[in-house]
């Protein structure tokens, strides 16, 4: 805090100057509240990325295995030029895609029952049963995925058939992963919503799934953008459930992790291509107004 | 809008098809730790507690356990006071670029933890000498501090403001009006804040991977290094049903305590 604490007597005169200018001065305010946070993210956050995306232009000797230090595109050409890539790339933005889509599917008609159909006693409890998966470890739920999918696993024993660990177990995963990430901001924002909107477009003569479309449906968009934010970055990145349930497929993630310990500079400029796609689509939705759902 | 007793319903079974597809596996997890089988044969042959005693007896599940939550501990100290700071000044002032601040702490976790990880594990290992405890502790801070913020502002965005000013206004200084109306109003937001911090930490294994040192095993590291190994499968499970009936306690607290039930989701 910018105004310390100061127990019994009067201030000392230069704290109480301080204190004067502080109260005067609103900008030295916040600035006085956001030098160590600042501080903290640009040393410990901002750096460390500007640092990588500078690796991205290095290259690793191929004979000596160091990094040299000089500026290059060569990554960038071989990232481009090279088909596994863009296969990979395409598989990984296509399987965050998917994983968005259902996650909005399956969350929309959740969060509608959450919000405007359960009784004021149930909302509570349908907003923690939602809330409790989140809590639970991110290994575990992917595991035991694995083991519902594994041959003879329930999957078999239960529904005598089972996708087996492959790209659709994959996105049947993330999308069991991040659900509750897309649910509730538009629970929030179903919730916030006001009846008298609906109401007054049933008295106008709306049927329920007009007004569905056309009032509902653009009030809690900034939500669903919210929540695809998540659903989409954290399937983007990820590298360990598509080792634990996707068979031999890999996703961008595996390529990174892989080359991290080759060649850093080339992981750098891999990890370039999910950094652009996010800040890209950061961008795009911020005049949405979602960023202030998040 | 008034719905029909065929879309309620219809929205009804929605709900609970979501809900089944939400706790099955996780039951599954529970179950299968009792399972008598090693290889998990389903529907289990048999029901036994051995797998539960052999994970609480082992050492590595309890050292990689205090670790954790020490290492969780630790992150949701940095992030309370960086977020609580942020969130002062995002939500009560006016100031160029504040939407630039808020969307930078949102970026460690709207990014994908893999870059996060790479990034900080390229300048502690070329700048600090290597990875340690320490930055394993600093890498967790540095994506935990936006729940801590998220709260925290919104909490302050919606009640502090004018009672502040009344308060200033009925002759309180800085310091009475913070200790007296600005912290109690903040506080359950922080406790829904720091929770969701200690949860995420306590939980992450991507950061974890690329700056934990050496000798720093969390639990989640502990699952993963283990999990593809047919003779600690059983023990693995074991561990993996602890932390599913586990996940009851934090939500039951912010419930309790803070009083607010949507305790603002980890996002």
């Amino acid at each position: 805090m910018a105004t310390t604490a100061v127990t019994g007597g009067k201030p000392a005169g230069s704290m109480r100057r301080l204190r004067a200018t502080m109260h005067r001065r609103p900008g030295l305010r916040v600035a006085s509240l956001l030098a160590l946070p600042m501080t903290w993210m640009v040393l410990v956050y901002l750096t460390p990325l500007a640092l990588l995306f500078v690796t991205a232009f290095w290259t690793t000797d191929s004979f000596t295995g160091l990094t040299k230090r000089t500026f290059s595109l060569e990554n960038f050409t071989d990232i481009l030029t090279e088909p596994a890539y863009y296969t990979v790339v395409m598989r990984t933005v296509g399987i965050a895609a998917s994983v968005t889509v259902l996650c909005t599917l399956i969350g929309v008609p959740m969060a509608f029952f959450m919000a405007r159909v359960a009784s004021a006693r149930w909302q509570p409890v349908l907003v923690a049963l939602v809330l409790t998966p989140l809590w639970a470890s991110y290994l575990v739920k992917v595991y035991a995925w694995r083991t519902i999918l594994a041959p003879e696993g329930p999957a078999e024993s239960w529904l005598g058939a089972s996708p087996g660990y492959g790209l659709p177990a994959v996105v049947l995963t993330l999308t069991y992963l991040w659900l509750p990430y897309m649910i509730l901001p538009i629970y929030a924002g179903l919730a916030n919503m006001r009846g008298s909107f609906l109401e007054a477009a049933a008295d106008l003569g709306s049927r329920p799934w007009r007004t569905f479309r056309t009032v509902v449906l653009p009030m809690v968009w900034p939500s669903i953008v919210a929540g695809s934010i998540f659903t989409f970055s954290l399937s983007l990145g990820d590298y360990i459930t598509v080792q634990l349930v996707g068979g031999s497929s890999l996703m961008l993630g595996n390529a990174i992790y892989q080359n991290f310990s080759v060649s850093l500079p080339f992981a750098a400029a891999l990890a370039t291509i999910p950094v652009i796609v996010m800040v890209g689509y950061l961008l795009a939705v911020r005049r949405s107004g979602a960023l202030d759902n998040l | 809008m008034t719905l029909s007793r065929t879309s309620r319903w219809i929205l009804g079974v929605a709900m609970a098809l979501g809900l089944a597809f939400v706790y099955v596996p996780l039951a599954i997890v529970v179950v299968n730790s009792f399972n008598t089988s090693r290889l998990f044969q389903w529907p289990p042959p048999g029901f036994t507690t051995e797998w539960w005693q052999a994970a609480f007896q082992n050492q590595g599940v309890r050292d990689a356990l205090v670790t954790s939550i020490f290492v969780a501990v630790l992150a949701t100290a940095i992030a309370l006071v960086l977020g609580t700071l942020t969130a002062m000044a995002v939500s009560r002032y006016q100031f160029w670029g504040r939407n630039t601040v808020s969307l930078l702490f949102v970026f460690p976790i709207a990014l994908p933890g893999i870059i996060t990880g790479i990034a900080l594990n390229n300048v502690f290992t070329s700048f600090l000498g290597g990875l340690t405890f320490l930055t394993l502790v600093i890498g967790h801070g540095t994506f935990c501090v936006v729940v801590v913020l998220n709260n925290t502002a919104a909490r302050l965005r919606r009640v502090v403001g004018n009672v502040e000013e009344a308060a200033m206004d009925l002759g309180a200084n800085r310091t009475q009006t913070f200790r007296d109306i600005t912290f109690p109003a903040m506080r359950s937001a922080l406790f829904a804040g720091g929770l969701l911090a200690f949860g995420l930490s306590f939980d992450e294994i991507i950061v974890t991977t690329f700056t934990a040192g050496p000798g720093t095993q969390t639990l989640p590291l502990w699952i993963f290094q283990n999990l593809f190994r047919p003779n600690s499968a059983p023990i693995v499970n074991a561990v993996a049903a602890f932390l599913v009936l586990v996940s009851i306690v934090p939500v039951y607290l912010a419930q309790r305590l803070s009083g607010d039930a949507t305790g603002g989701g980890r996002i």
